[in-house]
């Protein structure tokens, strides 16, 4: 005895994310792509003024010394937080169910690992770049 | 069913995503904060000749286009779903513009760290 | 905190043959401390309006048939309790997501069918005879499964998901647990045949990993888990396809 899955009162789904404070959490993850592309773009714009020569660049350099691009360039780190912590928290559903020792091993275990990868590579990042110094 | 292609945007979604999560915030300090203001690694930190040096290395260039590629390729995806999720018609059209960009940065960073030379 | 001697529900009623479109209903029913939301519908049945339709049956969060929208959230109304949603009114509504047939009941069609398309039984990896005598599994084979066996199709999860509701077609958090539940089975070798499933747009492709689905459900299946662990099969299924005949599924 089939019945059509279509019978029945549709309800909009208009503004579906501000119903609920979850969706708005994960519209704000969503978001940070925006940053991650905003940044990746001025890195390429920074390739291409190289490759133009010292006067470009130097244009580039001196654009990234201006108030608006600090200002952008704070928002941007920001975003880059929220990215990695929203990154490693969802993480862990991404991954089959690992058992270590007999034993589950546990989301929080996961995230944690993540986000210690993060402030390593942070920590190895910036000593790199402080023994790279003129 | 018929088969989705969406592996491939999802694994340089999910690529991007990770080195974005474990770099992005370090290097937007740097560039965009620290050596702007002159904090810790010297306003000449990222100078034309320093700058050239590095993006003639091999290893710079590697650097540089997996950074400029993975992330502009993990952000247009997930822009192009949220489009999708904020009702506007995600068709060819959104796709187009979506991962276009990306591909347009891609090229531009090729073209770039080839015509810098090694 | 003194205790109310009444609450008041507000109930999104919907009678196809009268309304052309959903209106809001308020009922007034007497309160004690123990009583669940189901309870409180009962009473507005059985006392002031018998024309309200709802399903349940068990009362205790097993049969799944009470899922409904309370205070906006996707919950089994006979395990939420009035006295957390004090002072009210409390809003109650159909699922999100489905069409709504009447009052609080949902088409849940659509649903059934996904089901059956990802092939919920053990498909054996090879013919067995009687004689062979039982499959044996250790309790870490069972331990892989059991959280997503668990499912009582009670459809939280789809209320919960933005995607399924802005397309109806994706095959949804239940269907694609209970198709991992399958695959994940020590006894079963149907992986391969249900690939199909997983792999189109409709499959996994539709998840953005909102994991609203995970949050929301009853049984702790963790439906979330299931789908985004199976994107991975999937790429691996898509692009490893051509190396082996039958596909490069385990």
């Amino acid at each position: 005895m089939s019945r059509d899955p279509a019978i029945g009162y549709r309800r909009p789904m208009r503004s579906w994310w501000r119903r609920d404070r979850f969706f708005v959490r994960y519209m704000l993850r969503e978001l940070t792509a925006l940053a991650v592309l905003v940044y990746a773009i001025v890195l390429a714009v920074g390739v291409v003024r190289l490759s133009q020569g010292e006067a470009a660049f130097d244009g580039w350099l001196q654009a990234l010394r201006s108030p608006l691009s600090l200002l952008l360039h704070v928002v941007l780190l920001l975003s880059m937080v929220v990215h990695a912590h929203s990154w490693f928290e969802i993480m862990p559903k991404t991954m089959p169910l690992i058992f270590v020792g007999g034993r589950r091993l546990a989301a929080r275990t996961i995230q944690r690992t993540g986000w210690a990868a993060t402030v390593v590579v942070t920590v190895v990042v910036f000593a790199l770049a402080l023994w790279a110094r003129a | 069913m018929k088969r989705s292609n969406a592996p491939i945007f999802w694994l340089l979604f999910g690529a991007g995503g990770m080195l974005s999560a474990l770099l992005g915030t370090v290097l937007v300090f740097i560039t965009g904060l620290a050596v702007p203001l002159g904090f810790a690694l010297g306003a000449d930190w990222m100078s034309y000749p320093r700058a050239l040096a590095f993006a003639q290395h091999w290893l710079g260039k590697a650097f540089l286009f997996v950074v400029i590629a993975l992330f502009a390729w993990h952000a247009v995806h997930r822009l192009f779903h949220s489009l999708h999720d904020v009702g506007v018609h995600a068709g060819m059209t959104a796709k187009l513009l979506c991962y276009g960009t990306a591909a347009v940065l891609t090229v531009a960073a090729v073209v770039g760290l080839l015509s810098i030379g090694f | 905190m003194t205790e109310p001697r009444t609450v008041d529900l507000e109930v999104l009623r919907y009678r196809p043959e009268r309304d052309s479109e959903p209106v809001w209903q308020r009922y007034t029913v007497p309160y004690n401390h123990d009583m669940s939301v189901l309870q409180a519908l009962q009473h507005v049945k059985d006392e002031l309006d018998g024309t309200l339709s709802y399903r349940w049956s068990c009362r205790m969060a097993i049969c799944g048939s009470c899922g409904m929208m309370i205070g906006g959230k996707p919950k089994l109304a006979c395990e939420t309790f009035v006295r957390d949603l004090l002072p009210g009114p409390i809003r109650i509504e159909a699922l999100a997501h489905f069409p709504i047939e009447r009052d609080l009941v949902v088409n849940a069609e659509g649903f059934i069918r996904k089901l059956e398309r990802i092939k919920p039984y053990l498909i054996p990896k090879e013919p067995r005879t009687l004689a062979q005598g039982e499959y044996l599994q250790t309790p870490l084979e069972l331990e892989r499964i059991e959280q997503f066996s668990s499912c009582i199709n009670c459809m939280l999860c789809y209320a919960a998901c933005p995607q399924f509701g802005l397309n109806p077609e994706f095959t949804g958090p239940a269907a694609i647990a209970l198709l991992h539940r399958y695959n994940d089975d020590s006894r079963d070798g149907g992986r391969a045949q249900r690939m199909e499933v997983l792999n189109a747009e409709e499959g996994v492709w539709s998840c953005t990993a909102v994991a609203y689905c995970s949050e929301v459900c009853p049984k702790h299946v963790d439906p979330a888990n299931a789908v985004n662990q199976n994107k991975v099969n999937s790429a691996k299924d898509y692009f490893l396809r051509f190396l082996s005949p039958k596909g490069a599924t385990r």
